[in-house]
C-alpha cells in the first residue's frame, strides 16, 4: 500500500509540470487552432533562464522564476509576431510546419557554442531538498512547492479567463475571430496575451522541472512538450481545467506503468491511452461534443 | 516535351552545382585523415571530445613534420547520415582512414562502408562488439576500436561489486534505446548472476526520461546492495540524485561514462565505475596529456578525448610503420600493433581488432576521483 | 495522355536512365554521388505516400516513418535470414515489406481515420512513438532484430537500376491513382467530406485507400533504404523523422506530386550540400540554417514550392480534340480555372 501511494505521489508531481506546459499549448490551440511545437523550447528556454538567474546571478527561487516568466512571456509573443501571425489566413499545415521550424530552430540555435553550449547543465538548486515522511511515503518539499505553484496558476489562470474582460476577449476569440473582432475585439491584441500567457507559464515551469529534475539541456523540451500536448489532448483540447486532468492522467499513467509493470513500456502506454481515448471520445475526456456544422 | 527536359535539366543542374562544391580532388601525397562524429544533436559534445583529441594529436604529427591532411565530418549522431559522411569521405575527399564515429550505432554501417572500400576505419568510443566483428562471426579487415568493448566493462564492474564489494544483491538501470548502455546492462547481469549474485531489478527507461521516482521507488523497494547505472554521466547525475531522495541506499556503479568533470560527486558519493584511465594516474604520458589538453582547451580531458587521441595516434603510428598511405599496407601494420604505450593504457590488438588493456575502477571519494585498482581481462 | 505523349515522356525517362546508370557504371559518379541519387529515389516513394495520405487526401499524418520501418526491418529480417540468396528475393521481401506496412496501415487506419484532422495528426504521432519503442525492444521478442544495437549485415541489395525503376513505376502508378476518378474521390474528400459524402462518395473508404496505399508505399521505400545503408536501427524512425518528410511534402506542394519530387531532391541536395560547403568551424550551423530555411519558404510561400500545381507531363491531356491544346485540367484547390467545355 505504501509503495502504491509513493508511486501515486511521484505520479503527481510529475502530472502537475506537465500541466504547466499543456496549460499553455492548449490555450493557444483553443484560440488559433495551431499545435505550438515551439512550446516545449520556451519551456526550455525558462529553465535555461531560470540557471542564469540563481547560478550566474545569484538570485533566489521567486525572482528566478519571475525573471524566466518575464523572458519567456517576450519570447512567446515574438514567436507569434514573427512567425505565427503573418500566417493566420495561411493553410493551417503552414503554422504548424512553421511552428515545428521554430521549434528546430530554438534548439539548435541555444546549442551552439556561443548560446548556451549543448552541454547537459547541472541545475544548482536555491533551496534544500527536505524530505517528510507521511505513513511511510516520502514526500519532497520540491514536490510540494510544484504541486503548489501549479495549483496557484491554475487559479489565477481560470481567473483570468473566467472574471476578466481579457479572459471574455479570449473565450469570444476562441469561438470566431471575424465575429469577435465586429464586436469590437482586439483579436491580434487578445492572440499575442494568450500566447504571452501561455509562455509566461511555460517559463516558471521550465524553473520548477529543472529544480525537480535538475539538469538542463537545449533539447530538454520536446519529449516533456509532446507528452504535455497528450495530456491536453487527452483532456479536452482547449479546455483549461481539461488540460490539468489530462495532464495529471498521464502522470499516473506513466509511474504506474513504471511501478507494476515495466519502464520499458511507460512511453507505449502513454499514447496508447491516448489513442485509446480519441477513438472513444474523441473531444477529449472535458470536451464538449461539437456539433458540425454543414 | 520541353517541360519534361527542363524538370530533369534543373535538377541535374542543383545537383551539379551544389555537390562538387568542396570535393578536394585527391591526388595529394599527404596522409589524409577523415573524422567523422556528432557535431552536433544530442551528443554534441561527445563530438567535441573525441575532435579535440583528433585534433591535437594530429598537429602534434604535423609539428613533427608529417605531412596531414584532414577532413571533418557531422553526423548527428544518426545512422543514415553518418554513412552518408562517411561515403562521402571515402569517395569525395579520398581519404585513407577516418577516425570515427562516436555511437555504436552509426560506427556499425560506418565500419562496413569503410571495410567494403578498403579504407581503415578506428572508432575511439563504439564498444558494441559487431562494429569489429560481423555477423559471421568474422572480424571485419578494416576496423577497429580503441576502446573496451561491452562485454569487457559489464563483466568487470560485476566481478568488482560481487569479489570486492561483497554484493549479494543488485539492481541495474539502463536506457532502452541506447547499446551502450544496454550491452553493459546485460553482461553486468550475466556476470554477476554466474558468480552467484541476484539481480533483483532490471529496468529500463528512454534516453530523454528526466524522472526516475517510479522506477526508483521500485528499486528502493527491493532495497539492493549495489546499483548499476551504465549510463553517461549527465543521466547518471540525475539518477543518482533522485535515488538519494528516495531512499536507495545501494553502492553506486558504472562504466566509462561516469568520466566526466561534470559528474555530480555529491550525488554519486562512495561510487565505483570502471575506466580506461584515470586523470590522477601518473603514468607519465596521462600527467602529460592532462597538462597538453588543458593548455588548448581549458579543461581537463574526459575519456572520449583521451581514446581519439590514442586512436589518432594509433593510426598515424601505423601508417608511418608502413611508410605508406595505402589503407590495406596501414591496417596490417595496426592489426600488428604491440603494446603501443597509449595515453588510456599500454594497447595490443587482439585477433578481432579490440585492444587488449586493462581497465581501472575509479571510487568517488570525498567529491574526488580517486583510483582504487587496476582489473586485468 | 496521346500516344505521342507518353512515348516521349518514357524515351526521355529512360535515357535518364541510361546515362546515369553509365555514369555510375563507369566510376563517373563515385560511390558517394551513387548513394546520394539513390537515397533521393527511395525518398520520392516514401514521400509520394505521404502526399498520397496527406496532399491529395487532407489525411494529416505524423507517423509516417512508423510504416517506413515496419518496412525496413520486415525487407531486412527477410534478406537476411528466410530468404535463399537468388536474385527473386530481393523483389520478393520489398513486396512483403510493402504488404506488411499495408495491413498494418489498414488495422491502424480503421480505429484512426474517423477522428478529425488535428486529432489524427496525434493519433498518428503517437502510432508512431509506440512504434519506435516497440522496434527499441524488439530484441526482447527477437533477438535478431537487434533492438537498440541496430540490425546490421543487411545485404546491400539496392542498386541504381532497382531505386530507379520502383521509383519510376511508384510515380507512374501514383499518377495513374491520382487522374483517375478515385483520384477525384480522394480530393473530394479532402475539400469537403460531407459534401462528398452527399455524393456518394464514402469518405471512410477512401480515406483507408490512400492511407493504405500510402504505407504499402512507405513500405517498400523502407525496404529499398534498409538494403541501401545495409543497416536498421530504431533512432532511424523517430518522430523526428516522420516530420522530415512531412516537410518534404509540404514545402514541395500538397496535392503535387512534382512539387513532392522536387523538394525531395532539393532537400536533400540542401542537407548533403551544406555539409560540403561549410568549413569545419561552422558545421554546427547547418542545423540552424535548416530550420530558418523552412520558415522562410513557409512564410514567403505557404503553399508550397508548387502550391497545387503540376508539371504538365504528368497531367492527363484533354478527352476532346478541341482546339484549345495544353490547356489541361489542374487539380487545385477550387481555384478560378476550371474544365471548359468547349462546343
Amino acid at each position: 500500500m505504501v509503495y502504491f501511494l509513493q508511486q501515486v505521489v511521484n505520479g503527481l508531481q510529475l502530472g502537475f509540470v506537465y500541466a504547466l506546459i499543456a496549460l499553455g499549448y492548449t490555450m493557444v490551440y483553443g484560440i488559433v487552432r495551431l499545435i505550438n511545437f515551439a512550446h516545449g523550447d520556451v519551456f526550455m528556454v525558462g529553465a535555461f533562464v531560470g540557471f542564469f538567474a540563481i547560478a550566474v546571478l545569484g538570485w533566489g527561487l521567486v525572482p528566478a522564476v519571475v525573471l524566466a516568466m518575464l523572458l519567456c512571456t517576450v519570447l512567446g509573443v515574438s514567436i507569434e509576431r514573427i512567425a505565427y501571425r503573418p500566417l493566420r489566413r495561411a493553410p493551417k499545415i503552414a503554422a504548424l510546419i512553421t511552428a515545428i521550424g521554430v521549434s528546430l530552430f530554438l534548439e539548435y540555435f541555444t546549442s551552439l557554442k556561443f548560446v548556451f553550449g549543448p552541454d547537459y547543465r547541472s541545475f544548482p538548486r536555491p533551496i534544500e531538498v527536505v524530505n517528510f515522511e507521511i505513513g511511510g511515503v516520502l514526500l519532497s518539499n520540491i514536490q510540494i512547492i510544484i504541486i503548489g505553484v501549479s495549483i496557484l496558476l491554475l487559479i489565477v489562470l481560470q481567473y483570468i479567463v473566467q472574471r476578466t474582460k481579457l479572459g471574455l476577449a479570449m473565450r469570444a476569440v476562441s469561438f470566431d475571430h471575424d465575429t469577435a473582432r465586429l464586436m469590437g475585439v482586439d483579436v491580434d491584441f487578445t492572440i499575442s496575451a494568450t500566447f504571452a500567457l501561455g509562455s509566461m507559464l511555460a517559463g516558471a515551469g521550465g524553473v520548477l522541472y529543472a529544480i525537480a529534475y535538475p539538469q538542463i539541456n537545449p533539447f530538454m523540451g520536446i519529449l516533456p512538450g509532446l507528452k504535455a500536448f497528450v495530456a491536453a489532448v487527452l483532456g479536452g483540447i482547449g479546455i483549461i481545467p481539461g488540460a490539468l486532468l489530462g495532464a495529471l492522467i498521464m502522470g499516473q499513467a506513466e509511474t504506474l506503468t513504471s511501478g507494476y509493470v515495466s519502464t520499458t513500456l511507460r512511453d507505449a502506454v502513454a499514447f496508447a491511452i491516448l489513442i485509446i481515448v480519441l477513438m472513444v471520445r474523441p473531444s477529449g475526456l472535458l470536451g464538449k461534443r461539437g456539433t458540425e456544422k454543414v | 516535351m520541353k517541360r519534361l527536359f527542363v524538370f530533369w535539366l534543373l535538377i541535374a543542374g542543383v545537383m551539379a552545382t551544389i555537390l562538387p562544391a568542396c570535393g578536394q580532388l585527391g591526388g595529394s601525397s599527404n596522409l589524409k585523415l577523415g573524422f567523422v562524429g556528432p557535431m552536433t544533436g544530442d551528443v554534441k559534445t561527445f563530438g567535441e571530445s573525441t575532435k579535440n583529441g583528433f585534433d591535437l594529436a594530429v598537429s602534434e604529427w604535423q609539428a613533427k613534420g608529417v605531412k596531414i591532411d584532414t577532413v571533418y565530418a557531422d553526423d548527428k549522431n544518426d545512422p543514415t547520415e553518418s554513412s552518408n559522411a562517411v561515403t562521402k569521405l571515402i569517395n569525395q575527399d579520398k581519404v585513407n582512414i577516418i577516425i570515427g564515429s562516436v555511437s555504436s550505432k552509426c560506427t556499425i554501417p560506418d565500419a562496413a562502408i569503410a571495410n567494403s572500400s578498403k579504407v581503415v576505419l578506428i572508432s575511439p568510443t563504439s564498444t558494441n562488439p559487431k562494429v569489429t566483428v560481423g555477423d559471421d562471426g568474422k572480424v571485419i579487415d578494416y576496423a577497429f576500436r580503441a576502446c573496451f568493448i561491452d562485454p569487457f566493462q559489464g563483466t568487470v564492474m560485476a566481478k568488482f561489486a560481487h569479489d570486492n564489494l561483497k554484493a549479494k544483491t543488485a539492481a541495474v538501470l539502463y536506457d532502452n534505446s541506447n547499446d551502450y548502455t544496454k550491452g553493459l546492462a546485460q553482461f553486468f547481469k550475466d556476470s554477476f548472476t554466474k558468480l552467484g549474485g541476484e539481480v533483483s531489478v532490471f529496468e529500463s527507461y528512454g534516453k530523454d526520461d528526466t524522472d526516475f521516482s517510479a522506477v526508483l521507488t521500485k528499486v528502493a523497494a527491493a532495497n539492493p546492495d549495489f546499483l548499476f547505472i551504465p549510463d553517461y554521466y549527465n543521466k547518471v547525475n540525475l539518477i543518482a540524485k533522485q535515488a538519494r531522495e528516495k531512499g536507495v541506499k545501494a553502492i553506486m556503479g558504472g562504466g566509462d561514462g561516469w568520466d566526466s568533470s561534470d559528474l555530480d560527486t555529491t550525488a554519486t558519493e562512495g561510487g565505483y565505475f570502471s575506466n580506461h584511465y584515470s586523470p590522477q594516474d601518473t603514468r607519465p604520458e596521462v600527467v602529460e596529456w592532462v597538462k597538453k589538453y588543458k593548455a588548448k582547451y581549458g579543461s581537463e580531458p574526459d575519456a572520449l578525448a583521451t581514446l581519439a587521441y590514442d586512436a589518432t595516434n594509433l593510426a598515424i603510428t601505423a601508417a608511418q610503420e608502413a611508410k605508406s598511405n595505402d589503407p590495406t599496407k596501414i591496417k596490417d601494420a595496426l592489426a600488428a600493433i604491440k603494446d603501443f604505450k597509449g595515453v588510456s593504457g599500454n594497447l595490443t590488438f587482439d585477433q578481432n581488432h579490440n585492444p587488449v588493456k586493462s581497465a581501472a575502477i575509479i571510487q568517488i571519494k570525498n567529491g574526488k576521483q580517486q583510483f582504487v585498482t587496476t582489473v586485468n581481462p | 495522355m496521346k500516344r505521342k505523349d507518353i512515348l516521349q515522356v518514357l524515351a526521355i525517362t529512360a535515357a535518364v536512365f541510361v546515362v546515369l546508370q553509365a555514369l555510375i557504371a563507369f566510376q563517373i559518379l563515385n560511390p558517394y554521388y551513387e548513394l546520394v541519387i539513390e537515397y533521393i529515389c527511395v525518398f520520392i516513394i516514401y514521400a509520394l505516400g505521404l502526399n498520397l495520405i496527406y496532399g491529395f487526401t487532407g489525411q494529416f499524418s505524423l507517423g509516417h516513418a512508423a510504416f517506413y520501418g515496419i518496412g525496413a526491418y520486415t525487407a531486412a529480417m527477410l534478406t537476411k535470414f528466410v530468404l535463399p540468396d537468388s536474385w527473386l528475393s530481393f523483389p520478393v521481401a520489398l513486396l512483403t515489406a510493402g504488404i506488411a506496412a499495408g495491413v498494418v496501415s489498414f488495422l491502424i487506419g480503421v480505429p484512426i481515420l474517423r477522428l478529425g484532422s488535428d486529432y489524427l495528426g496525434i493519433a498518428t504521432l503517437g502510432f508512431g512513438i509506440i512504434v519506435k519503442v516497440m522496434f527499441d525492444n524488439a530484441d526482447s521478442v527477437i533477438p535478431a532484430m537487434g533492438g537498440a544495437r541496430g540490425l546490421a549485415g543487411v545485404p546491400r541489395l539496392t542498386t541504381f537500376a532497382w531505386a530507379f525503376i520502383l521509383m519510376a513505376a511508384v510515380v507512374v502508378a501514383v499518377r495513374n491513382l491520382v487522374y483517375s476518378s478515385h483520384g477525384r474521390a480522394l480530393l473530394a474528400v479532402r475539400e469537403d467530406e460531407i459534401a462528398a459524402n452527399t455524393m456518394g462518395i464514402n469518405p471512410f473508404r477512401y480515406k483507408m485507400l490512400a492511407f493504405v496505399t500510402g504505407g504499402f508505399l512507405a513500405g517498400i521505400a523502407g525496404g529499398l533504404y534498409a538494403h541501401l545503408y545495409a543497416f536498421v536501427h530504431p533512432s532511424m524512425f523517430d518522430f523526428l523523422k516522420s516530420i522530415d518528410v512531412l516537410m518534404v511534402v509540404v514545402l514541395g506542394g500538397l496535392g503535387s506530386m512534382s512539387g513532392t519530387i522536387i523538394a525531395s531532391v532539393g532537400w536533400i541536395i540542401l542537407l548533403e550540400g551544406l555539409r560540403s560547403v561549410l568549413p569545419a568551424e561552422i558545421l554546427d550551423w547547418r542545423m540552424v540554417i535548416y530550420p530558418v530555411v523552412l520558415i522562410l519558404m513557409m512564410l514567403l510561400r505557404p503553399k508550397g514550392l508548387m502550391g497545387d500545381v503540376e508539371l504538365s507531363f504528368l497531367k492527363p491531356g484533354r478527352v476532346e480534340p478541341s482546339a484549345s491544346a495544353g490547356a489541361s485540367p489542374s487539380l487545385g484547390k477550387g481555384g478560378e480555372q476550371s474544365a471548359s467545355i468547349e462546343a
